[in-house]
């Protein structure tokens, strides 16, 4: 529990006796990815904590300036690398955005299902880790069964299990099979009984709400001033949610409820978090009812009508058609512009700034992390609570390192 | 013009009295224009006024490789109202060597690391900011990467990082 200072900082914090200075990461088990911080500490009481970030930047907003709008989606997948489609999904929805393309209605009810399937799949990682950190093993490895249905859920439509580079400007890579409609719709069936199960290790286990209730609290006004958004938002009253206030994709269409909370503490983002879950399984259900036949790539992207992958590989005809459709100098025109567009990706708004240069790739593409706007609120999240509150802190705003850094 | 973006216009020349503006509307996003002397005033009267109490992003874009570009650098500021979920960009440009802008931390405190990372890419100056330094880059650094000079396959990152051997760590 977060104690009262016991005294006021005094102006020259080196002279008091018993002050002590601890380097946290930049590799520790409950970071989980590189970030270091620099903790002052007066016994376990934490008085004050430094960030240190940078240690997996990769130059990603560089990249984007030299590929192009469909290349640059393997990059985005490794930002927020523990819901992949997510960081796809939102920068296609920018590029569409800029270029102005209607997505089809099938295209557009497949990515809401795979929006969702992220939110749970980062969800139950995030919950699931801090538990483990915290020392619950238990809850952390039925969370990870149901992660490995969703990588299996992604290999079965695109091939891939982790990095699934599955969306293009326009539609997505494949279609989707009757399998995979059947392997979600098994999915959200059993994933009910998983949550009833674990929600009493969670969020009645009586060690975890101890170690996170009232720890690491978030008010109202700093949530705002500190751009939160998200989970860690709605935990401190913030009612928002982009998908309900600027519906993009067919959130519009579908009937869901808004989680929030009044704590502002580590639990109440837990008990968001693991509530958003149950709302996502009911978006998911009514996606599945009302998914529309159709094509998945829309007029006028010059994909609508790829020739068939036989004709392809064995006739030249075939193969001139499909050449003249694919090349990037057959490739849409972009207007002049800039353009800020987001989605409510699982940890908070995750938007792209788009500046064109008329050609098919960015002359600048800005990432905006929640973890990045997160993980800058943390140091007054941490004063005044203890030394092990740290890695529920952590873990509540579920700081991934790669999306931080880019 | 559209009705409601004259609507919209008159809605902000009334909030923006004191300043000199310029608008912009690209599908469904609003863009103020304002010179880097009067950013500071026009954000303060945007949040207050205008109910713009969440920063959601501030970025730079570097134009040097645009034909036609008059200034260099121009520095973008995302503004959301969140009872209303109304979004506003604002743009104030910005020319070699005179790079500084006044700090908006006094307003938002998400400014502060979004300015630093600003700084870290574009080295734009934000003057009064409380913690000035690299955000991402180590201590040092001596380029600002994200400008259009600055190569894509990098240019003396190596050689700029001390060689620590065994026996010294």
């Amino acid at each position: 529990m977060p104690l009262e200072l016991l005294a006021p900082a005094t102006e020259d914090e080196s002279l008091r006796e018993g002050l002590w200075t601890l380097n946290f990461g930049p590799q520790h088990p409950a970071t989980h990815t590189t970030l270091r911080l620099v903790l002052k500490l007066d016994g376990e009481l934490v008085l004050d904590a430094e960030p240190d970030i940078g240690f997996l930047h990769s130059g990603f907003e560089k990249l984007a300036e030299v590929l192009d709008f469909n290349q640059y989606v393997t990059i985005v997948d490794r930002m927020n690398y523990i819901s992949p489609m997510a960081n796809e999904i939102a920068w296609h929805h920018a590029v569409e955005k800029l270029i102005g393309i209607e997505l089809t209605p099938r295209s557009k009810y497949l990515r809401t299902i795979f929006a969702e399937l992220m939110r749970i799949h980062d969800h139950l990682l995030c919950v699931g880790t801090c538990i483990l950190d915290l020392g619950g093993a238990t809850a952390f490895l039925y969370f990870f069964n149901e992660r490995e249905r969703i990588y299996e859920i992604c290999e079965r439509a695109s091939g891939q299990r982790f990095h699934t580079s599955y969306t293009r400007v326009g539609g997505l890579l494949y279609d989707v099979t009757e399998d995979w409609i059947r392997m979600v719709s098994e999915f959200i069936n059993r994933f009910e009984q998983t949550y009833n199960d674990v929600n009493h290790l969670v969020l009645k286990n009586r060690i975890f709400v101890e170690r996170t209730e009232g720890v690491g609290v978030l008010s109202k006004d700093d949530a705002i001033s500190g751009g939160a958004t998200g989970p860690v938002a709605r935990a401190s009253g913030v009612v928002r949610d982009l998908r309900r206030d600027e519906p993009y994709l067919v959130y519009d269409e579908l009937d869901f409820d808004v989680i929030c909370s009044n704590g502002g503490d580590c639990f109440s983002r837990f008990q968001v978090r693991m509530l958003e879950m149950v709302e996502s399984i009911k978006i998911i259900r009514q996606a599945l009812e009302k998914l529309p036949s159709g094509p998945i790539f829309a007029e006028g992207t010059g994909k609508e009508s790829l020739p068939n992958k036989k004709e392809v590989y064995q006739s030249i005809e075939g193969l001139i058609h499909h050449f003249e459709t694919i090349m990037p100098n057959r490739q849409m025109p972009v207007p002049l512009e800039s353009m800020y567009a987001a989605t409510e990706s699982p940890n908070g708004e995750l938007g792209y700034y788009l500046v064109s240069d008329g050609s098919f790739k960015s002359y600048r593409a800005r990432t905006r992390p929640p973890s990045l706007v997160h993980f800058a609120l943390f140091p007054q999240m941490i004063r005044g609570c203890m030394l092990s509150d740290v890695v529920a802190v952590l873990g509540s705003l579920n700081i991934i390192a790669a999306e931080l850094d880019r | 013009m559209a009705n409601e973006d004259i609507a919209w216009v008159a809605r902000y020349e009334s909030i923006l009295e004191s300043v000199r503006f310029t608008t912009s509307t690209f599908r469904d996003q609003h863009r103020i224009i304002v010179a880097s002397g009067d950013l500071l005033s026009t954000l303060g009267l945007l949040k207050s006024q205008a109910g713009m109490d969440m920063l959601i992003d501030i970025t730079a874009v570097d134009w040097l490789e645009r034909e036609g570009a008059v200034d260099r650098f121009e520095v973008v500021y995302c503004l959301l109202n969140t009872e209303t979920s109304e979004r506003l960009v604002v743009l104030t440009y910005l020319n070699e060597p005179d790079l500084k802008l006044p700090t908006a931390t006094g307003l938002w405190k998400a400014a502060d690391w979004l300015e630093r990372e600003v700084y870290d890419m574009f080295g734009i100056i934000f003057e009064g900011h409380p913690n000035f330094k690299r955000l991402l880059l180590p201590e040092g650094f001596a380029s600002f990467p994200l400008r259009k000079d600055y190569p894509v396959q990098g240019r003396g990152e190596r050689h700029n990082f001390p060689v620590i051997t065994r026996a010294k760590s």
